[in-house]
């Protein structure tokens, strides 16, 4: 399945790069994920509990970052094991792009596939799955660098910074 | 008046009893001392490289006691083909190695890699999960026409490329049927899929291997068709048993459909590790496995034409097809879409030249093998579907072209080799007409109409072929096995019978039906007489159950076992009476002197062969024991005339079947209620390929309908009321009753006259649609009917 969209985040091109790259930030983004270590540069191991359909697994994989343009585009590709429940793969070319008022476009395309048991029990389920992890992902994403939604009424200087741009800034 | 006993006599089926009290003893039930658990870890590819198996972790759980791979069968054979194909250039087909566990590669999803042996399921599957394989994925050839063009991927590194053989039937005839299609005055040309289905019997195989030391002996619990083809095919080719030391054993066994023939790799796994271990080793399928690991059926691509004159008859036929093979060959795979498929191309039609060409192509997909009608079904398909479409092209009504057509002089040679010996094609066309009140169709697709439906009527006519046979042309064709049957009459000394047989029950209902054959011949109650099946030390050699063979082998071969019973029964009887056997008569249960009142019960003849006290021992043995060995001189043709009639929503795209006609000709009926059950039983089948399951998988070779939330099996709310006769009978001319099975008609006959439904509702309501590939789901009816 393949699936495309976009995030206006309220943070320089720059410290979306920042985060996009940190194992921290993807251990806290990626929905069910228990560990992740590495770099950017040498990789990231995962491992990640999700339940697909009725097939709820551990899946354990590698994620690499490639194609890298610092603050432009990379392309992220992972491909897990989950054991007897089968595997997953899949990938999201990323761009980014200035705002005009100083924030990111975050631009993806994501492809992802699953085999064994996912594929037997869960293949018709895997499409809104697929979805539902990719918004959740960059729903989260969204959140660490721009901190939760505010008040409306909330003046503009008490709007709480995200735990990540409270950190780089 | 319906008889109470005996041949045609509905007899209540006893092994139901057992059956519906949950009392059945099938393999699972089988569990013995001491026994240990087999979990087989699979392929989640469908083509790749095994780089590594690291067992350690494994090895390492509680309660396990030995991984295997593929390196602890090096020195046992594959799993061999029982049927080898010689294509239309003189040459065989091309035969890939299949190892018991995947060696270097794995060539489908499900493919078997390693298996855990351990204490119970549990520990089994837990370490059967901890195992680390590395595999390498590789590109995979799903799409049949994709694995035969130049440069594709081939699933058999060691093969010259993905085609198993190139067959033609009849191949002298290919020159001229191509000019009779040439020149003809119409041709009426269909492309269509015959989709690919899983078997699905109630019963997931099941496995279970036992080795005795002291005696050397090995035995295996299987779910089996035909343990005796399982013993040799096992023994001789994958392990090297000699069959006196091998028992297999298929007890109680829930449905086959076909997938339950084949040998398969956890059959000779159990077997086998039995004696590794040192201890019994069972292995129960889950359903998820039964998807990628059971034999699949049907999923040919055909194109067929068939050339007309002016006035409709048929001159010539023409078809091609591509026929999946699967990954590996099944072990009667290459037979399914050639010998099972071809001759049945002329159907009940005297078209007088046919051409037949079929590629069969490997693929990383599940071994694709026999499923109910096996070939029969494709053929059928095929040539009722483009008949029907050459009467809608011609503006011929759909029945007078089949009549038009069909054969009226029996015996008739075909020109696809095969010699029908009976038939009456328009006393059953007659019969399902006026069974479907066909004259009153108009009135209801009106009433349809005024509701806001389509609804339509369709027909097929089908021909089968049942009891392959002889062995001595099957051999010539290529079968690596006899197609005989055997039957062993044992009379007990108070006159009580054990028949064994070497046919299978699994759910045909054979311990009645056999039981009624014996119980007839003799005039003795049908409580008297036990079927015994199923076990290697108890039946003589003998072939199983497929194909519809049992009655008209497995029964003939009963019958001529106790023909032999009475013949020295009536010496015996001679013997007590004092007079010469030429005049002794056996009737209810009794022999007499033809002409006088002397007369000797069955139980006093039967004593006195096992108490021999006044008894001609100078003239004959004591003892009253007789085998027989059956091999047929043809096979047996049922035909029969099905109709279905649908409603199509026009908003939805659903079909409902609203009624459902068989009027089939089995030639002689054992028992009414077994056979009018066997048709049921095949229609659901049939319908449920026609407008349900699909077996799909995506482009990279996952299973994409393996559970039952993804591939639809009919159920009673999809299938109307049947409505089934077998009046119309013209018997069987070569076996001695006159039978020609019935276990396959519903599910060859029915895909086709439901289809042929649809398409007459969508055409009746102003749509311009001539095909639509089974299964019709409402998706696919109302996409055609919307352009």
């Amino acid at each position: 399945m393949e699936l495309q969209g976009h995030r206006d985040i309220d943070a320089s091109p720059a410290e979306v790069w920042i985060a996009l790259l940190d194992a921290d930030v993807l251990k806290a983004c990626v929905p069910g994920c228990q560990e992740m270590t590495g770099s950017a540069e040498e990789g990231f191991e995962a491992v990640v509990v999700q339940k697909v359909g009725p097939v709820k697994a551990t899946f354990k994989g590698a994620v690499q970052i490639t194609d890298m343009v610092p603050e432009k585009s990379c392309t992220i590709s992972g491909e897990g094991k989950g054991g007897p429940a089968g595997f997953a793969k899949g990938g999201a070319d990323v761009t980014l792009s200035p705002n005009e008022d100083g924030g990111t476009r975050l631009s993806y395309e994501v492809q992802a596939k699953v085999g064994g048991k996912l594929a037997q029990l869960g293949s018709r389920i895997i499409d809104g799955f697929a979805k539902k992890m990719a918004d959740q992902f960059f729903e989260r994403f969204q959140t660490a660098l721009e901190g939760e939604a505010e008040e409306p009424d909330a003046p503009p200087e008490e709007k709480k910074k995200g735990w990540l741009k409270r950190l780089v800034s | 008046m319906p008889k109470d006993g005996g041949i045609g006599a509905s007899s209540k089926r006893r092994e139901d009893l057992r059956f519906l009290t949950g009392r059945g003893k099938y393999t699972d039930d089988i569990n013995l001392q001491n026994q240990t658990h087999a979990y087989f870890v699979r392929s989640d590819v469908a083509h790749g490289t095994i780089n590594s198996i690291d067992t350690s972790a494994a090895e390492a759980m509680p309660g396990v006691l030995r991984v295997f791979t593929a390196k602890d069968f090096e020195a046992v054979g594959g799993i061999p083909c029982g049927w080898q194909i010689t294509d239309r250039h003189g040459e065989v087909m091309q035969e890939p190695k299949h190892p018991v566990l995947a060696e270097g590669k794995v060539r489908h999803v499900g493919d078997p890699i390693a298996v855990v042996v351990a204490e119970t399921q549990a520990q089994a599957r837990d370490a059967g999960e901890a195992l680390d394989i590395d595999i390498t994925e590789l590109p995979a050839v799903i799409d049949m026409r994709d694995a035969l063009k130049d440069g594709a991927t081939k699933v058999h590194d060691d093969l010259t490329s993905n085609l198993c053989y190139d067959w033609g039937f009849v191949e002298e005839n290919r020159d001229a049927v191509d000019e009779a299609i040439k020149g003809a005055h119409h041709v009426t040309t269909l492309e269509l899929t015959n989709n690919r289905l899983v078997a699905n019997p109630m019963e997931p195989r099941v496995a279970v291997g036992d080795y005795d030391f002291s005696t050397d002996e090995h035995t295996l619990y299987t779910t089996s068709q035909n343990p005796h083809v399982i013993r040799l095919l096992m023994g001789a080719f994958v392990l090297g048993i000699p069959e006196h030391k091998l028992r297999v054993v298929a007890p109680d066994v829930g449905g086959g459909f076909g997938t339950k023939i084949f040998h398969y790799a956890e059959e000779a796994f159990c077997t086998f590790a039995a004696k590794e271990i040192g201890r019994p080793v069972k292995w129960t399928s889950s359903r998820s496995e039964a998807f990628m690991s059971d034999a699949h059926g049907r999923d040919h691509v055909t194109k067929i034409e068939l050339a007309l004159d002016k006035d409709g008859n048929f001159l010539a036929l023409r078809t091609d097809t591509l026929a999946n093979m699967g990954a590996y060959l099944s072990t009667f795979a290459p037979s399914v879409p050639t010998w099972l498929h071809g001759t049945l191309m002329a159907g009940n039609y005297k078209t007088p030249l046919i051409y037949v060409n079929v590629k069969a192509v490997f693929t990383n997909t599940v071994p694709v093998d026999a499923y109910r009608g096996a070939g029969r079904p494709e053929a059928t398909f095929q040539l009722e579907r483009v008949v029907d479409k050459a009467a809608r092209e011609m503006g011929i009504d759909p029945v007078e072209l089949r009549r038009k057509n069909f054969i009226t002089e029996f015996p008739y040679a075909t020109p696809v080799a095969v010699e029908y010996d009976t038939g009456d094609y328009h006393a059953t066309m007659d019969k399902l007409l006026e069974m479907s009140d066909h004259a009153g169709f108009d009135t209801r697709a009106a009433e349809s109409k005024k509701n806001g439906k389509l609804r339509g009527f369709g027909i097929s006519h089908y021909i089968e072929a049942c009891g392959i046979a002889p062995s001595n042309l099957v051999g010539q064709l290529g079968a690596r096995a006899g197609l005989y049957e055997s039957a062993t009459v044992r009379v007990n000394a108070t006159g009580s019978i054990s028949v064994m047989t070497g046919s299978h029950s699994h759910g045909q209902g054979h311990e009645t039906s056999f039981a009624q054959v014996v119980a007839d011949m003799i005039g003795i109650d049908e409580s008297q007489i036990d079927i015994v099946h199923g076990d290697t030390a108890k039946t003589p050699m003998g072939m199983g159950t497929y194909g519809s063979r049992s009655i008209a082998v497995g029964g003939s071969a009963m019958v001529k076992a106790t023909e032999k019973i009475i013949n020295k029964a009536k010496k015996i009887a001679a013997h007590l009476l004092e007079a010469s056997d030429a005049d002794i008569e056996l009737k209810d249960g009794a022999f007499s002197v033809a002409g006088t009142d002397k007369s000797v019960a069955w139980g006093d003849v039967t004593l006195a062969a096992y108490v021999p006290h006044n008894y001609p021992l100078e003239d004959i043995e004591p003892g009253l024991e007789e085998t027989a060995f059956y091999d047929p001189a043809n096979f047996t043709y049922p035909s029969g005339g099905y109709g279905c009639e649908v409603e199509v929503d026009p908003e939805t795209g659903k079909v409902t079947v609203l009624g459902f006609y068989a009027a089939d000709d089995f030639g002689n009926i054992v028992n009414p209620m077994i056979v009018e059950g066997q048709v049921h039983g095949g229609l659901a089948q049939g319908i449920g390929q026609a407008l349900l399951e699909n077996c799909a998988y995506d482009a990279e070779g996952q299973i994409l309908s393996g559970s039952y939330m993804d591939y639809a099996m009919p159920r009673a709310d999809d299938l109307p009321m049947f409505n089934v006769d077998h009046s119309c009978i013209t018997p069987c001319t070569h076996n001695p009753l006159g039978v020609k099975g019935c276990g396959e008609a519903g599910a060859i006959g029915s895909p086709p006259a439901l289809v042929n439904a649809v398409i007459d509702a969508l055409q009746r309501g102003g749509h311009d649609v001539t095909h639509i590939d089974m299964p019709l789901s409402p998706d696919r009816v109302w996409a055609a009917m919307n352009g």
